[in-house]
């Protein structure tokens, strides 16, 4: 048997091996397991792609993969949990880089025929843009640049201008494909542009979209660097990473009531301002708070952004401990956008040690939501705010929202007043049921809990 | 002939990968991100024909790049998605 025979044939079992791993997610006891066997589906297909024919020396490979496996294995270990945004952002721009310099260095492996340099351009052109609009993505999620949206006039403009430019300058490098050519190195420096360009209109609390689209690029780069080199496991797992990334932007995209257009193309302003809201906060102090915790037999918390901000995990769920053993019934209420990634805030949440069935989604509280006692806004504000069920001019109508108003009560954990991300009034602190605790909200909560204790 | 079975086996690992994704819950989406970059880190496998290529210098450059950034989501991808599952935690199981 031969060796390329061989490693064709192990590319077959790690496949498998992925879709087997990628099933196991289907339920939080077995996707551990599911990532175990995922990463062996990986080692076999690297240890095959060792034995290709053309490898003549080690020392780089080895090299490469040295400094890559120290950055990759400090960054796992060290990322705190409420960072998992930033640092799947970085993830996705050196899946993109990576696909990028696979197809530019497949440039000097000799000849190449048109439909090869079709597909290395495309894995140049994906590759490229995944690369920098994930560092831009990084940068507003760590706050190293503004992440408002970014928007000026002709935007649209500059942007179908660029577009044109990558599609003549690519079409230029297809006539004749060769690895110093100068529209090589125009598309390539295009495709860094527009990266960028596509991702500073996008604001703050769109990043779960941006997130999972750029996570799709990743993938597709990979597939397209698959047919570049005619390696057939690139394209499978590429297209299985591009088709999550899909799903996610759309589940994303369903849950703010948007087009993926309408996310990418209007940097979110505050357009038009819903009707202006009348009516008086109610404050509670720390010891009323306790008082109806003390008495209440069914709580759910419903956590955001600012429960990241605030670390306030480890004290919601000691809290929530708490109240259990008082015999109340606790749940934790999570919208899909809530936080900056898919996912963000059953990640912190488990972090906590809270257990995975009382994570529960917008769809399974909300037909119960009248039989909460107390519902908890932690930092939450867009994704609970009634205008978007009752105002039609309100920016956010239409979106589907946790609909805590119609709990008996409703605490509101803030720091101030200040509106949310997309600078729309919130009536649910007007609201005849809510109670405003003002102050950050691990202090509010440890002050509770001290109640308690 | 090549590239048709090339697009044979990308339209059905689309529909495959639709299948499998659209049944994993809103809890895991973050770590399903996180093994997605860890999977899309199989471009290792193309980088190390790049690298391993004696007869020209700025290609083996590329190459070793590709290899470099690749090994992160592979090592890093794998890592942390293995951190973060390790915290969900069944009631049953007695999470603490």
């Amino acid at each position: 048997m031969n060796i390329e025979l061989l490693a064709n044939l192990s590319y077959i079992v790690s496949a498998a091996l992925f879709i087997f791993g990628l099933k196991m997610l289907g339920s939080p006891a077995t996707a551990r397991r599911g990532n175990m066997f995922s990463s062996l589906g990986m080692l076999i297909a690297v240890v095959a792609g060792l034995t290709a024919e053309g490898i003549v020396s080690y020392e780089y490979i080895a090299g490469g993969m040295v400094i890559g496996t120290i950055i990759g294995a400090l960054a796992a270990r060290l990322v705190g949990m409420t960072s998992m945004p930033e640092m799947v952002a970085l993830f996705n721009g050196s899946g993109g880089a990576a696909s990028l310099l696979v197809g530019w260095a497949t440039l000097y492996g000799g000849s190449i025929e048109t439909f090869t340099a079709v597909t290395i351009l495309l894995a140049i052109l994906i590759g490229g843009l995944t690369f920098t609009g994930s560092l831009i993505a990084y940068a507003k999620l760590a706050e190293v640049m503004n992440s408002a949206a970014i928007v000026f006039k002709g935007q649209r403009f500059v942007n179908s201008l660029l577009l044109a430019g990558i599609v003549y300058a690519a079409y230029m490098f297809c006539l004749d494909p060769q690895a110093d050519s100068q529209w090589l190195y125009i598309t390539l420096g295009l495709a860094l542009l527009l990266g960028v360009m596509a991702v500073i209109p996008i604001g703050g609390a769109d990043m779960p979209v941006v997130i999972s689209l750029l996570n799709s690029y990743s993938g597709i780069a990979a597939c397209a660097a698959g047919f570049a080199i005619n390696n057939n496991i690139l394209i499978v797992a590429g297209s299985l990473v591009g088709a999550s990334g899909i799903i996610l932007t759309n589940i994303m995209c369903k849950a703010m009531n948007r087009s993926l257009a309408n996310v990418l193309f209007s940097g979110f302003g505050a357009v038009k301002q819903g009707k202006a809201i009348e009516g008086e906060v109610k404050p509670v102090s720390v010891e009323d708070a306790y008082y109806l915790f003390e008495a209440a037999s069914n709580v759910c918390f419903v956590p955001g952004y600012g429960m990241a901000v605030a670390q306030a995990q480890h004290v919601v769920k000691e809290l929530g401990e708490i109240l259990e053993a008082n015999g109340c019934e606790v749940s934790y209420a999570i919208h899909p956008v809530a936080g900056r990634m898919p996912g963000h805030m059953n990640v912190l949440l488990a972090e906590a040690d809270v257990p995975y069935e009382q994570l529960v989604e917008m769809d399974d509280i909300n037909p119960r939501i009248e039989n909460v006692d107390i519902a908890v806004v932690i930092g939450a504000n867009d994704v609970v705010n009634p205008s978007a069920r009752e105002d039609e001019d309100s920016p956010i109508y239409g979106m589907p929202i946790i609909n805590v108003d119609k709990a008996r009560t409703v605490f509101v954990l803030k720091r101030s007043m200040a509106s949310g991300f997309s600078g729309v009034d919130n009536p649910l602190f007007f609201g005849e049921n809510t109670r405003m605790l003002f102050g950050d909200a691990k202090e509010s909560i440890s002050g509770v809990i001290s109640e308690f204790g | 002939m090549e590239i048709v079975f090339l697009i044979f086996i990308l339209v059905l690992s689309i529909f495959l990968g639709f299948e499998l994704i659209s049944k994993v819950p809103a809890t895991l989406h973050t770590p399903l991100m996180s093994g997605a970059n860890a999977i899309s880190g199989i471009t290792l496998a193309g980088a190390f024909l790049a690298a391993g290529m004696v007869d020209n210098e700025m290609g083996k450059y590329l190459g070793t790049a590709a290899v470099a950034f690749a090994t992160i989501n592979v090592v890093g991808g794998y890592m942390v998605t293995d951190r973060m599952l390790g915290m969900f935690k069944s009631k049953k199981a007695g999470g603490k």
